[in-house]
């Protein structure tokens, strides 16, 4: 500007010269937004492309096909003897029941090929069903009830138009005569679509219509809980004591390099380690909660320090100054004033640190939580996997209807991510003050 | 003949030297630094930043019932000298303290002296308002109950309205005291510092250009505070206005490059400063 005036150049004023590159800044904006918001929308599609494949594809899962049978509870099968012991009404042949209602609803049916693909329309978990039924009402006995039966897998997948019935025979799992049946049973009005509580009460099964998450999310919910007890108090406290009190020299300078390095560690480093120290050094029973979270503790602990570092950082000097200017000691000071500002950011970095643990596979798989559980884990030390582990061993099982469950496991998943991260937002806003 | 030649020119040579100095006049501090009945006695005091010395061998007094001011250019050291003396610059790191420091005849550099219970002695002001992110009650209430001055909730209302009447604030806060003292204005803030600061009852205020982020009228009101303050504690006052140093002080301090240039009378600084450096300043040919 100056220079141009020194040169003789035509005396131009500062506005002219503004107003003429005006119009090349602004579009050099609108192009700079347009590539923003370009990128936002092409990551919400691929969002919105996986939401949309994991819903259609998991969300049958929260209905089952169930079978409605007319079952006798015919004394001289359940208890011959008329004693109504309890381990009489436990042990008694209740899948003789189902065959015998079985035959009522198909009289014709009388070939033995034939009378065992019947069976195996119904769940193997339905004669337990009527032993719990019995046990609970003995007075059952002797009378003739209308009872929803689970049905099987196959018959499950069938009815929810999994499996095309137009498709030639050979290729489908379920043969033309069973296709019969259920045709006739849909006609009778026999066959129905309820809500899956089996898929929120039971652990894991070898037959998908009997397997649910209950186990998993207890197994992960002991996991986080541990997790959370181990990994908080401990980053907190390191972050504190190196943000706050440790001296500023080469130690701590490699302190924190290597915190650095350890959040970006593959996780499976910290299962191999688990498995070597904790498992093998320490005896701690592997397969177990309090195993998966002494691991996931050593992953989240970098992503809690780091953040509670940051969060520390943030509180302004001047209010540690104040309150050493009134006397306060240097506990005071973080107890009273910097650790109830910085609790946002860190309770922020705390739940992005556990929802990672609560996504986690790879380490897991190294100790143990890999194990096929049935029983829903009841405490820190009982064997138990945890959510995303059960989503990769259904994803690895051949059936049809494992595929909706995984898919559904999944969306519980996320639904719980989803929850975690909003908890974090909120809590930002909730504590966010001004100073 | 020679040796006179030879003496000029060794009285020359020295001359030019001094010359050639220039700024580097005499570094001892001209004026009295003592006072009659001194609160806090300062000698030789030195302070290093790492390597770097920011303070000179200093020495002043801080009589009771007085308010010095500490005048001098940006970075010439007045907020680190005043920081040396509640040993604020201790949360420092590489900040080393050297020379000794009494308050009431006892050395707070003394190893065994805990700085806590000093800091509740020689309170603090700072540049900016830095009220806690509580309410108003709070911010004044927290050193009384730390350092557990108070027997019960009664004692600490007392002590409390008090303390903000001492600050001239209790009329503009007391129907709001549960709200936070952030909302408050800047001169409002600082004026709410000041309270929190007496609350503790402490022999000294230091205060660090405490008016520098307020207006000219909240300004004139912490001026009047100073003064009524005065009455019943010692005051050091950095400024970097040479007004309000006028208006509020007894003593003027200039400092220079890390040195204590000249002490004395405030007025006698003002109408007739002794060292040139001192001159050159208050008549704004430099700083
Ligand atoms: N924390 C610090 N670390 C290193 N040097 C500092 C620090 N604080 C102040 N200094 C240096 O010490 C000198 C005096 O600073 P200061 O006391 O703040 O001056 P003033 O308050 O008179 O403007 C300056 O040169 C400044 O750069
Ligand atoms: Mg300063």
């Amino acid at each position: 500007m100056n220079n141009a005036r020194a040169a003789g150049a035509p005396p131009q004023r500062t506005i002219d010269i503004v107003n003429a590159s005006l119009k090349r800044r602004y579009a050099k904006e609108r192009r700079f937004r347009l590539l923003g918001a370009s990128a936002v929308v092409l990551g919400l599609l691929f969002v919105a492309l996986l939401f949309a494949d994991i819903v259609g594809k998991g969300y049958t899962a929260f209905q089952q096909t169930y079978i409605q049978m007319p079952i006798t509870f015919d004394a001289s099968v359940i208890d011959p003897e008329g004693t109504r012991s309890p381990e009489t009404l436990q042990r008694a042949n209740y899948a003789a029941l189902i065959r015998q209602g079985q035959r009522e609803i198909f009289p014709d049916v009388k070939d033995r090929r034939a009378t065992r693909t019947l069976a195996s329309m119904i769940s193997v978990g339905s004669a337990s069903h009527l032993r719990d039924m019995v046990i609970a009402d003995p007075d059952l006995i002797g009378t003739t009830r209308e009872v929803w039966l689970l049905a099987d897998d196959d018959i499950d997948m069938l009815v929810k138009g999994h499996i095309d019935r137009s498709a030639p025979e050979s290729d489908r799992r379920v043969k033309d005569q069973t296709v019969g049946w259920v045709e006739r049973l849909e006609s009778e009005g026999r066959i129905e679509k309820r809500f899956n509580t089996i898929f929120f009460t039971h652990g894991t099964s070898r037959e998908p219509e009997l397997a649910g998450i209950a186990g998993a999310l207890m197994g992960s919910f002991y996991t986080l809980a541990l997790t959370l007890l181990f990994s908080f108090p401990i980053g907190v406290g390191a972050a504190l004591y190196l943000e706050e009190f440790a001296p500023k020299n080469r130690w701590t300078d490699l302190i924190e390099v290597n915190i650095n390095n350890l959040a970006a560690v593959p996780s499976i480093v910290f299962g191999l380690l688990g498995l070597a120290v904790f498992i093998g050094i320490f005896g701690v029973p592997r397969s177990t909660p309090l195993v998966a979270a002494l691991v996931l503790s050593l992953m989240t602990l970098p992503t809690i320090i780091i953040a509670s570092r940051a969060a520390l950082k943030s509180v302004p000097p001047s209010i540690r100054e104040a309150a050493l200017g009134v006397g306060a000691s240097p506990l005071q000071t973080q107890l009273h004033h910097v650790l109830p500002l910085a609790m946002p950011g860190m309770l922020t970095g705390t739940i992005i640190g556990m929802a990672q643990a609560l996504g986690e596979t790879a380490p897991l798989l190294m100790i143990g939580m890999i194990a096929f559980i049935v029983d829903i884990p009841s405490g820190f030390t009982s064997p138990s996997t945890v959510l995303p582990v059960q989503i990769f061993l259904w994803a690895d099982s051949p059936e049809r209807a494992f595929v909706e469950r995984t898919s559904a496991a999944i969306m519980v998943l996320l639904a719980f991510l989803i929850l975690m991260n909003l908890t974090a937002v909120l809590l930002r806003r909730r504590f966010e003050r001004r100073w | 003949m020679s040796t006179t030649v030879d003496e000029m020119s060794r009285r020359t040579g020295a001359m030019s030297s001094a010359e050639l100095a220039g700024e580097r006049e005499s570094r001892a501090t001209v004026g009295d630094v003592t006072v009659a009945n001194p609160r806090m006695v300062c000698r030789g005091v030195d302070v290093w930043y790492g390597a770097k010395q920011a303070i000179k061998g200093v020495s002043l007094d801080i009589g009771k019932n007085e308010v010095v001011s500490m005048i001098g250019p940006s970075g010439c050291g007045k907020s680190t000298f005043l920081r040396c003396l509640n040993r604020m610059n201790d949360t420092i790191d590489g900040c080393r303290v050297t020379g000794s420091i009494q308050l009431d005849g006892r050395d707070i550099y003394d190893k065994g002296l805990d700085p806590v219970p000093l800091r509740a002695q020689v309170g603090m002001v700072f540049q900016k308002p830095n009220p806690f992110p509580k309410s108003i009650y709070e911010n004044v209430a927290y050193g009384p109950r730390i350092h557990g001055l108070t027997n019960n909730k009664a004692e600490l209302d007392e002590l409390v309205s008090a303390s903000l009447q001492k600050a001239g604030l209790w009329n503009e806060v007391k129907d709001r005291l549960d709200q936070p003292g952030t909302g408050l204005s800047g001169g409002q803030q600082q004026r709410l510092c000041i309270a929190r600061t007496i609350a503790v009852s402490p022999e000294v205020i230091l205060m660090d250009e405490p008016c520098s982020a307020l207006d000219p009228i909240a300004t004139a009101i912490i001026e009047e505070l100073i003064d009524e303050l005065r009455a019943n504690y010692s005051i050091a006052i950095v400024t970097h206005s040479m007004q309000q140093a006028a208006r509020v002080s007894q003593r003027t301090a200039y400092f220079h490059l890390g040195d204590l240039i000249e002490v004395g009378e405030t007025n006698q600084i003002f109408t007739n400063p002794k060292h040139r450096l001192t001159e050159d300043y208050i008549t704004g040919r430099f700083g």
